[in-house]
């Protein structure tokens, strides 16, 4: 039996440990299936992580061995190159790797932190052949940055994504040649800097409202047609255009990594993808937790360490004895809210919650009601899809309500 | 010399291969493409066809019905999945009803087992996720599924390792004679043989026609799928079929032995032999009409598309005969050609044994080929006892699908040798899970590399200029 079992070895899973660490917690493992800790960011080798957390620009792996140094200090145990097979709701975890051979651990906690994996091509059925040279984007910058191969030459980036971004300037930078990035949407969804960064500064096309409509070559990719899109987002007839290129980088989405917690029998949020979860991070299943992008995926990893630190401290709490849950009050969706992290309240002290929009609005009002009654309003110059919004509840405006909706007043409708 | 040449190596081609291999022969199977199981074989609705389909006494109905007696046999031999889920064949409206009781009359004809015409509730209440605008049903309990290159890949092994030779990126350009052979050129090659066997699914035509058979002609017939995730593989447990119309046999949904959710095919005519290409509107069509049998299909969780194309001959039937001596055709096999297949491959063996082939059994033959996925499904304990003897067995590589090193390094060892990342992924399902090798295919890459002693660049997706890699960029 082992107190506490942390799943992925990345920003999410190091800070949870960490802060379990200094709840005074001790009997804690973390698995991580790759060589070493530090997840995706080993591969995010470009700077701009860290800015909140630290207060200064460092690179995915500066940022990663921030904490990594922490969890080899205070010596807390890790499984490297292990893969997690299945968790039972028994809190069994079934385990593989070389040594150990496939291996059950029982534990008193769980922290899910296993991160988010792209969305492949198959998930948008784009037409035609299906030539070597398409990949997604994050498979791309394994191959440069950790491998040290160049997946090819002439490229189109579909999806403005930070990572489409920050790969269109890292294969530019290899001596790849651009030819554009194209976004369904009529907006990116990276962060500002990025676009400066990553194509302005290198004059690579950003083509709003255009998408793939058809991939071409036998064996490698020769080229692919593009179109505009409408209101619809569908192409519209007459747009088509061919652009040559040898490679097809895909941003066009990140899933959170759930398959194991389907096993536990975790109740999962049909729209993050990820675990329903109350304000500690706790998932439907007592005792486990969840934190960083298999949770909802994040913007940027400063985020993912804070809400990991709540997860790895609400383990603590629960493993110390904590009371059970005072209440449940749910948070619904209203008008242009995707999702809220978490989904249930279950005590009534203040909380944070994190919640996306649908679409782009300016001028808008963030409200709170319970049934028709407004509790709270806050004006706000602008929502975008590719910002998570934070809005901080006081425990009054829990006193006496069973279910909170959140939902944006557009201002001019 | 060989004894035989089978030319591609499909479904067809290796199930003859295999039949063929328990005898004393030399047998060579020669292949244009960089692995085994391309053409049409790779690409379409992997039914094992209960057989009710074809017009009485046509060859397609006689071998269907024979091969997929066979069939469960064939796949424990080879080690190879195979699920005898049943068929429905669904209706509604009275039209479908009278259709559906041809179906049954002419499937009973044809010598079909157990069939019989439900009911609205009871159809439902065996496929709860059908439309309810359902009013009756064909159902086949003796209809199967099964993945047609796993059994290809199977069978092509099997009679590897009972002999048989394997030519790859052999592509036969002229076929000569000389004395009591055959030579069989390709640009760089030659082959020679006593008898050949012409399995080259839509290039059938082109081969026979080399040999100076032009009686008849293949037309590529275009199907496009789309495969949805694993969790969507219960959805239905029969595979649905439409009634029939004239339009054809419309969009099928069905389980695949994996746990996939397979719908397609569409059914176009081309000219191009080589045009896989998906369309715009024929996945649309797809998603349409499956939509319109088994409404809650949730497209959302496709992960991939593809399209196949079958091998359709302008006689109506199979085209299996002799147009010389000591040539056979086994030609214009599309649907219900996989199902067909262990019967094409013995009426193949009796017309060569017609044609004066001496057909004398081996004596160590071997009918016997382990399961490549015996790994994934043994015990725990034997799992570890495994993974003890060799720990590439505890490293996962592929995480949707669960596959680890050690299966994916036995692969690569194991003839038919895959030579590249598809080749990997049709014989360990690494690459094939939801994240469609997003994850592992750098991985495998490297494993594929150093097994193969290339280096990466070299490595293909599926042979060719199929290059995964442009350059490397970084010194070791």
């Amino acid at each position: 039996m082992t107190d506490l079992v942390i799943i992925g070895g990345g920003p999410a899973g190091m800070s949870a440990a960490l802060a379990a660490y200094e709840q005074g917690i001790r009997d804690i493992l973390i698995l991580e299936r790759d060589s070493s800790l530090g997840g995706i960011l080993q591969q995010c080798i470009h700077n701009g992580f860290g800015l909140h957390k630290f207060g200064e620009e460092l690179t995915g792996p500066e940022y990663a061995w921030r904490y990594e140094e922490k969890v080899r200090a205070l010596n807390i145990p890790c499984k490297l190159n292990t893969m997690v097979l299945d968790i039972s709701d028994q809190k069994v975890i079934t385990a593989t790797n070389r040594e150990d051979g496939i291996f059950q651990i029982r534990a008193r906690a769980i922290i899910l932190a296993m991160g988010c994996r792209e969305r492949p091509r198959g998930a948008l059925n784009i037409a035609g052949a299906r030539p070597a040279g398409i990949f997604s984007a994050g498979t791309a910058q394994k191959l440069i940055n950790m491998e040290g191969y160049l997946p090819g030459k002439e490229v189109v980036i579909l999806g403005s994504g930070d990572i489409g971004l920050i790969m269109a300037r890292r294969m530019t930078l290899e001596g790849a040649k651009v030819h554009a990035v194209c976004e369904l949407m009529p907006y990116s969804g990276g962060l500002a800097r990025n676009i400066q960064q990553c194509l302005h500064d290198f004059e690579i096309p950003l083509k709003l409202s255009h998408t793939v409509v058809e991939i071409h070559g036998r064996e490698r990719l020769e080229g692919v047609t593009i179109a505009k899109v409408g209101g619809d987002r569908r192409p519209i007839p007459g747009t088509e255009e061919h652009i040559p290129c040898d490679t097809l980088l895909l941003s066009v989405g990140l899933i959170p990594e759930n398959e194991i917690s389907k096993s536990a029998g975790i109740d999962l949020d049909p729209i993050t993808g990820g675990a329903v979860v109350d304000q500690d991070r706790q998932t439907s299943c007592q005792g486990i937790f969840a934190c960083g992008n298999v949770l909802h995926v994040h913007d940027l990893v400063d985020y993912v360490s804070d809400e990991a630190e709540l997860a790895g401290k609400s383990a603590a709490a629960y493993l110390q004895g904590a009371s059970a849950p005072a209440c449940s009050i749910s948070l619904k969706t209203g008008n242009l809210v995707r999702y809220t992290v978490p989904q249930v309240i279950t005590e009534k002290k203040p909380v944070t919650v994190y919640f996306r929009v649908a679409d782009v609005r300016r001028k808008v009002q963030v409200q709170v009601w319970s049934k028709d009654r407004l509790l709270y309003s806050k004006k706000k110059a602008s929502v975008a899809p590719g910002e998570m919004e934070a809005l901080a509840l006081s425990a009054e405006i829990l006193d006496d309500v069973t279910a909170l909706t959140i939902s944006i007043k557009e201002e001019q409708a | 010399m060989f004894d035989v040449a089978i030319i591609g190596a499909g479904v067809v081609g290796g199930m003859i291969a295999r039949e063929l291999a328990a005898y004393d022969l030399k047998i060579c199977i020669l292949e244009k493409e960089n692995d085994v199981a391309m053409g049409a074989t790779k690409a379409n609705s992997a039914i094992v066809h209960a057989g009710f389909d074809a017009k009485c006494g046509s060859l397609k109905a006689r071998l269907n019905v024979e091969g997929s007696k066979k069939m469960a046999q064939v796949a424990s031999e080879l080690g190879v999945k195979y699920q005898n889920n049943g068929s429905l064949v669904i209706g509604f409206d009275e039209a479908d009803r009278e259709a559906l009781q041809e179906l049954l009359e002419r499937g009973n004809q044809n010598g079909v087992e157990g069939l019989r015409l439900l009911e609205q509730e009871e159809v439902l209440a065996m496929e709860p996720n059908l439309s309810s605008a359902v009013t009756c049903a064909l159902y086949a309990p003796t209809g199967a599924i099964i993945c047609p290159y796993e059994l290809t890949v199977a069978a092509i092994g099997n009679a590897m390792d009972n002999g048989a030779e394997l030519k790859r990126n052999f592509k036969v350009t002229a076929i000569g004679q000389e004395d009591d052979h055959y030579i069989l050129f390709s640009s760089m090659d030659s082959v020679r043989a006593r008898y050949i066997v012409n399995a080259a699914g839509v290039y059938s035509d082109q081969i026979a026609a080399l040999a100076g058979d032009e009686s008849f002609k293949i037309t590529p017939r275009r199907g496009e799928y789309i495969l949805l995730d694993k969790e969507c593989g219960g959805l239905v447990k029969n595979t649905i079929f439409r009634t029939p119309s004239a339009k054809g046999k419309g969009i099928l949904v069905s389980p695949t032995v994996d746990g996939n959710l397979l719908t397609g095919p569409t059914a176009v005519n081309i000219e191009d032999k080589t045009d896989k290409t998906t369309t715009a509107e024929g996945l649309a069509q797809v998603m349409k009409e499956a939509i319109e049998n088994v409404p809650s299909i949730p497209y959302g969780k496709s992960i991939t598309s593809f399209c196949g194309l079958r091998a359709a001959g302008d006689t109506g039937d199979f085209i299996i005969n002799s147009p010389r001596p000591g040539f056979i055709n086994a030609a214009g096999i599309e649907s219900p050609g996989l199902s067909a297949s262990p019967a094409i491959a013995r009426m193949v063996k009796d017309l060569l044994a017609e044609q004066g082939l001496e057909l004398n059994e081996k004596t160590n033959y071997n009918p016997l080929r382990p399961a490549m996925h015996h790994f994934r499904e043994t015990s725990l304990e034997e799992k570890n006892a495994i993974i003890q003897k060799d720990p590439a067995y505890g490293q996962i590589i592929c995480r949707c699908e669960g596959i680890t090193e050690g299966e994916i390094r036995a692969a690569i060892r194991t003839e038919p040798k895959p030579m590249d990342l598809d080749g990997i992924k049709r014989r360990t399902r690494a690459q094939m899970g939801r994240c469609q090798g997003g994850f592992c295919s750098p991985l495998i890459l490297k494993i594929l590399a150093e097994e193969l002693h290339l280096p990466i660049e070299k490595i293909t997706k599926s042979g060719g200029a199929s290059r995964m890699i442009a350059k490397a960029i970084k010194e070791d």
